[in-house]
């Protein structure tokens, strides 16, 4: 187990090693910089100039490089050139908004699409199965930002339950999660039909194994032939569904995010690129690949437990 | 089940009456929707407009201001001269004012902003409004003289912009997030991505200004979210609002007062005066009158929006109509194209930010362009970045659509290097002349006879002046309608019982 944990976390730190040398690579490869984006359309080349020397984007990019992933084992990712705040900070305000979201809506994911998915396959090819499936066909149809859209229309404009968006802060924890209902709704039902599906198929797939028949055979309750010995063999591809699903709602909510009005991790990376804020951007973009790279890890972790076999090997 | 569901909708319903409550008690304080999140809080380092939405007027103030009409009024100056050559400006300061910080305002402070404007390392992004400064004496703390070096008419004026507001030495450095001014508003927090908080400056040089107690500027960039923010109550009004073909409904909602202004903003069709064919007069003549603005601003704003003839806004002194000297005429365009040597039209290619009114206005181009056999190839350039790099910086390009948004810019087309690629004497001399009078008659006579000549010569398409939109609570007051310049101008705003 140690040696695995060892070398897992070896390949964790190779792969963002290159992670970093690409993201660093391709944003400066982008055309246009922060310097002639913040002075306008008014302004001349020498004062373009004088702009880019006070933010460094005239030193060598092997320089900028290095200055940035010294930064990251200092704890100074430096500081964004729109906003004129330390980065670190910056990320650390969007996250607590970004990961109670994305855990509400994988709550919502999970919640919603495991339960129809195993009672869709308990009743397969009888009416709650095909219900399910229109549900399944429907919310993988419906993109999250227009369910989004009519949520707001709805509970908002019409009924006034909730505000419109935006964020009001963690100092009202209750309005905080309140201003995060609706968006994690609209970000996890289109998850949760996508979940409906695997954890069928999924469930499905192991009900016509042989055990499944020993278990029926020796007169286990149907109900607990269903979780102990179905679902429970069901659950590796569901599990790597929802981690695949926990990294999309971290960094790719920036639909919801937009129409919503949150501040959250997806907007930032949208601004910062946009204004060519290659010191945010950057970090964004490397705390992303860590967290995916992390997540996969914990996924893999997860199949020593759900799967015995596995334990013995390497 | 049962349970579960009531238990859903009282909490619900908590949470909004627990929002409701705020909402109800005396109101002296204003949330405002603006589109865009400023990026920083000091409009003399950088350019970009929701910067001066925010700061300019409100938190800091200039030696001079501008009133709705875009007139010149007093502020941190009581008074001024100027003598009879038109080099020296001698301006009494206003006494007893002070900065937020405590610092007191006097003539070493406009020396220090004005010094700091127009130093070599300036990254002030309008420097050359600075340019013409001789020097600055300050013979005793209340007077300041600054002498020019040649007579520049426009110094008063654009003394007036957010470029040349005074700053405090103490916090020049740190003003971009944690601003310090002379103005009716401090600075209280700024949430990023959701909101920058100002509370009312009680030791304001003004007594009895402003009447709100606190101001809160909401960022909210989707229009369907500034739609539903406004329909929930979240905001009091949304300035600029973005979804132009929204706005109809606003209109017609009694809750809301729906007010369309005017703005410097020209949406232009700028065309490449360096690369054939669009050197030749003629063809550009053609493409001019192959335009029809009306329905351009249809299609492109939902027709709000005021049709220009010429590189000048109507909110500027001394905006002439020309929109009459290339009126919408097919047989007219075809006559010209093929005066110009190109009976078959050509192909060219049309750069195109994403924002949708500038998309819109593209295809629209395109359309009309294509009536008169000009095929115009729309090819995407996400702005701001790729677009200042690729059109403004390197003017490599044929076609592109932008918005010029400042007040008074009709000398950008006198510019030695810029983007259009315009070279003519003739006007260069014109605008320098312009540059030159102090006397405002004289000025709004040449820059007269300045739109005359883009008009006829059209180095640019003049399609419309971009309106501002704005939707308000019925009961929200002093909150200006039009803009002469970038401002979400909250000074004299107050609610109404």
């Amino acid at each position: 187990m140690r040696t695995l944990l060892l070398r897992r976390f070896g390949s964790f730190a190779v792969t963002l090693l290159i992670a970093s040398l690409v993201i660093f690579a391709v944003l400066d490869l982008l055309p246009g910089n922060a310097a002639e984006i913040l002075l306008g359309t008014s302004a001349r080349p020498d004062t373009i100039a004088a702009l880019q020397q006070q933010l460094g984007l005239d030193q060598p990019a092997y320089l900028r490089y290095l200055h940035w992933i010294a930064g990251i084992f200092t704890g100074h990712l430096g500081q964004s050139i729109t906003y004129g705040v330390p980065v670190g900070g910056l990320i650390a305000e969007r996250l607590v908004v970004t990961v109670p979201l994305a855990l509400l809506a994988l709550l919502v994911s999970v919640g919603v699409g495991v339960p129809i998915g195993v009672w869709a396959a308990a009743r397969w090819r009888k009416g709650p199965d095909r219900a399910a499936s229109v549900v399944a066909q429907l919310g993988i149809a419906i993109p999250d930002f227009w369910l989004g859209l009519l949520l707001i229309l709805l509970f908002s404009s019409t009924l006034h339950w909730f505000s419109a968006g935006g964020f009001p802060g963690w100092s009202h924890p209750a309005r905080a999660i309140g201003a995060l209902i609706l968006p994690a709704v609209a970000l996890g039902l289109p998850q949760a039909a996508i979940l409906i599906r695997i954890t069928r198929a999924s469930v499905l797939e192991v009900a016509n194994e042989d055990f499944i028949r020993t278990a029926q055979a020796k007169g286990l309750p149907a109900r607990q032939v269903l979780w102990r010995h179905t679902v429970r063999n069901a659950l590796v591809p569901i599990v790597t569904i929802v981690g695949l699903q926990f990294s999309f709602l971290i960094a790719g909510a920036v639909l919801v995010e937009n129409i919503f009005n949150l501040p959250g991790m997806g907007l930032l990376a949208y601004q910062s690129l946009q204004q060519r804020d290659l010191v945010v951007i950057r970090s964004v973009a490397l705390f992303f690949a860590g967290l995916v790279i992390l997540v996969n890890f914990l996924v893999d972790l997860s199949y020593l437990w759900l799967d015995p076999r596995l334990r013995g090997r390497r | 089940m049962h349970g579960l569901k009531t238990g859903w909708r009282a909490a619900a319903i908590a949470l909004a009456l627990a929002s409701g409550m705020t909402m109800a008690a005396a109101k002296d304080t204003l949330t405002l929707g603006l589109p865009i999140e400023p990026t920083g809080l000091d409009p003399t380092i950088a350019a970009p407009l929701p910067i001066r939405q925010v700061t300019w007027g409100n938190i800091y103030e200039g030696l001079v201001g501008l009133n709705e009409k875009n007139q010149i009024i007093p502020l941190l100056a009581t008074s001024w001269t100027i003598s009879p050559d038109g080099l020296t400006y001698t301006f009494k300061l206003r006494p007893n004012v002070k900065f937020t910080d405590g610092t007191p305002f006097d003539s070493s402070i406009v020396k220090f902003s004005l010094d700091r404007a127009r130093a070599k390392d300036s990254t002030n992004a309008q420097k050359q409004f600075f340019e013409p400064i001789e020097s600055i004496e300050t013979p005793d703390p209340l007077a300041a003289v600054i002498k020019l070096k040649a007579p520049t008419g426009l110094f008063l004026y654009h003394l007036a912009w957010g470029d040349a507001v005074m700053v405090d030495p103490k916090s020049e450095p740190t003003n971009r997030t944690d601003p310090v001014g002379t103005g009716p508003f401090k600075f209280k927090s700024w949430q990023r991505g959701t909101k920058v908080e100002l509370v009312r400056n009680d030791d304001y040089w003004d007594k009895g200004v402003p009447k709100l107690a606190a101001v809160t500027f909401r960022f909210i960039s989707d229009p369907q979210a500034q739609a539903s923010a406004l329909r929930a109550g979240d905001i009091d009004g949304m300035y600029f609002f973005t979804a132009p073909e929204l706005f109809k409904e606003f209109e017609k909602d009694k809750r809301f007062s729906a007010v369309v202004g005017s703005t410097p903003g020209k949406v232009i069709v700028p065309l490449n005066n360096s690369r054939k064919p669009f050197s030749n007069m003629k063809v550009r003549q053609a493409m001019m009158s192959a335009i029809d603005r009306k329905a351009v601003i249809e299609a492109a704003y939902a027709g709000y929006g005021t049709p220009i003839g010429s590189h000048f806004a109507p909110t500027d002194p001394g905006y002439i109509d020309e929109t009459g000297v290339w009126p919408f005429d097919l047989a007219k365009a075809k006559a010209l194209l093929k005066e110009a040597g190109y009976p078959n039209g050509f192909s060219a290619t049309m750069k195109c930010a994403q924002m949708t009114y500038v998309m819109r206005t593209c295809e629209v181009v395109q359309a009309m362009e294509a009536q008169i056999g000009i095929n115009l190839k729309i090819e995407p350039s996400e702005f701001p970045a790729k677009w200042i790099q690729d059109v403004f910086t390197k003017h490599d390009y044929d076609v592109t659509v932008m918005n010029h948004a400042e007040p008074l810019d009709i000398g950008i087309y006198a510019r030695p290097n810029y983007y259009f690629e315009y070279h003519n004497p003739a006007f260069d001399a014109i605008i320098k002349k312009a540059d030159e009078s102090s006397d405002a008659a004289q000025r709004d006579k040449y820059f007269g006879e300045a739109q005359k000549i883009l008009a006829e010569q059209v180095p640019a398409l003049y399609i419309f002046d971009i309106p501002q939109l704005n939707v308000l609570n019925p009961k929200l007051k002093g909150l200006w309608k039009n803009e002469p310049i970038s401002e979400a101008y909250v000074r004299d705003a107050y609610w109404e019982n």
